[in-house]
């Protein structure tokens, strides 16, 4: 079978995997469907022949469905969505999102067909990756070598990030301890 | 171009989640959808037919390759989404503990 | 004190198994410009091992175990290396991460020149972010009703 029927079944399995996420009410359930839509990536990875991604996809779905289930599900009491969104924003939505996708069908008409990309940048990289730089593994000669500055960014936000997550939760548990101790 | 638009609508159950619905959590986890649907725009749009992985393995002749270059930038994209999620949930978290909800209309109204 | 974290089943298995994990971490991070992988997938891998022995023993026993502070040095000095690394490419190499070190053979785990050190402080430095930013976040409680 072509890849693209593999893709189009994954894919459309991804969708219904998020709706089902978006629109069940128990919190628990709507996670674990997500990591199921993320597992799913990992797996269009593959066919997409990018081992790399595919083993970096599958552990952040280990890891965002643990601090979710974390940060969001009490052992005692199961989490139900609270409120269900209102019928107009849910119609205007829905009719939104059909307008987007009619109006962006000529536009995608215009990309380069599936499986015939352009590589005119990549090309010197799989020609001349392996003698420039000694790697392997060219997607690691190209985000530690010839692209080692954008990871560097990466390294910026990955610092801001935990910063953030640092500013904003140290604040309750310095509260925390402060009531353990009148105890 | 069926995967592209298939894939494109991937991104827009994750916006339509983002417009419509009022929990918190369920944003967050349709900002997640958004960014899964980004990653595997891109690394479709690099996949080239009878391709393979872009790893040099020893001993073996050399083959047409995929395009390596958008697989280097969704790395480093993944990664950055985990970051992201971390922090969006510690927001949560947060607003969570000020105000004993995650339904954003209440939270506006119980401002202060 | 003993009831903390989970069962003795799950307990035990997380001693044998955390190596191991770590193991496979580092194996990940040296041998990511041969095989795929890398830094960042190391790295999670690495947090995870990290994370399984804080869900199993809970949190007192992984703040004995662990030194936090250590990691949290660790993560603000890898971070630091990198840009060294970087100027140090500018010193010699001309252009700021330039790969000043020799090429070797390819195929070979000591070859590719800096992209073998990076990949490590990139393992080192997204192992310890993630696992504090979920540190951070287990250390909050979810107060039901809120305290404003």
């Amino acid at each position: 079978m072509p890849v693209e029927t593999w893709l189009i079944f994954t894919l459309g399995f991804m969708i219904l995997g998020s709706i089902v996420a978006l629109e069940i009410r128990d919190i628990l359930s709507a996670i674990i469907a997500i990591s199921v839509v993320g597992l799913g990536v990992s797996m269009a990875f593959l066919f997409l022949q990018a081992p790399d991604l595919a083993i970096v996809q599958f552990l952040f779905e280990i890891f965002a469905l643990i601090i979710l289930v974390r940060a969001f599900i009490d052992k005692k009491n199961h989490q139900f969505e609270p409120s269900s969104s209102s019928m107009v924003m849910t119609i205007v939505g829905v009719v939104a999102i059909a307008v987007i996708f009619m109006l962006s069908i000529p536009m995608f008409r215009l990309l380069p067909p599936f499986g015939e990309p352009l590589m005119s940048v990549s090309q010197h990289y799989l020609d001349f990756g392996a003698s420039e730089t000694g790697a392997a593994n060219l997607v690691a000669s190209i985000i530690l070598d010839y692209r080692a500055y954008d990871t560097l960014g990466e390294v910026t936000v990955l610092f801001t990030a935990i910063l953030g997550a640092f500013a904003i939760l140290r604040t309750t548990a310095k509260h925390k301890t402060a009531g353990g101790n009148d105890e | 171009m069926t995967v592209y638009l298939l894939c494109f609508a991937l991104f827009l159950v994750g916006l339509y989640g983002v417009i419509a619905k009022r929990d918190l959590i369920k944003i967050i986890l349709s900002i997640g959808i958004m960014g899964y649907a980004v990653n595997l725009f891109l690394i479709l749009f690099a996949y080239k037919r009878d391709a393979i992985y872009p790893i040099l393995t020893p001993g073996a002749a050399p083959q047409v390759m995929v395009d390596p270059l958008p697989q280097a930038l969704v790395l480093t994209s993944i990664v950055i989404e985990l970051g992201t999620t971390a922090l969006l949930v510690a927001l949560a978290v947060r607003l969570y503990q000020k105000y004993g909800t995650f339904d954003i209309t209440k939270i506006r109204r119980l401002r202060g | 004190m003993n009831n903390h974290g989970m069962t003795l089943i799950v307990k035990t298995v997380t001693r044998i198994t955390v190596w191991m994990i770590l193991l496979y971490g580092f194996y990940i991070i040296l041998h990511g410009h041969l095989t795929p992988g890398g830094g960042f997938a190391g790295g999670v891998i690495i947090a995870l091992a990290f994370l399984n022995v804080l869900l199993a023993y809970g949190r007192k026993f992984t703040q004995e175990w662990l030194n936090i502070h250590l990691l949290e040095t660790v993560e603000s000095l890898s971070a630091l290396l990198f840009v060294v690394m970087g100027v140090i490419g500018v010193v010699i190499g001309g252009s700021f991460l330039a790969n000043f070190l020799s090429k070797g053979a390819l195929f070979h785990l000591v070859s590719a020149g800096t992209i073998l050190p990076l990949n490590i402080i990139i393992g080192f430095k997204v192992a310890m972010s993630l696992f504090l930013v979920v540190w951070v976040l287990a250390g909050v409680k979810m107060s039901k009703g809120g305290e404003a």
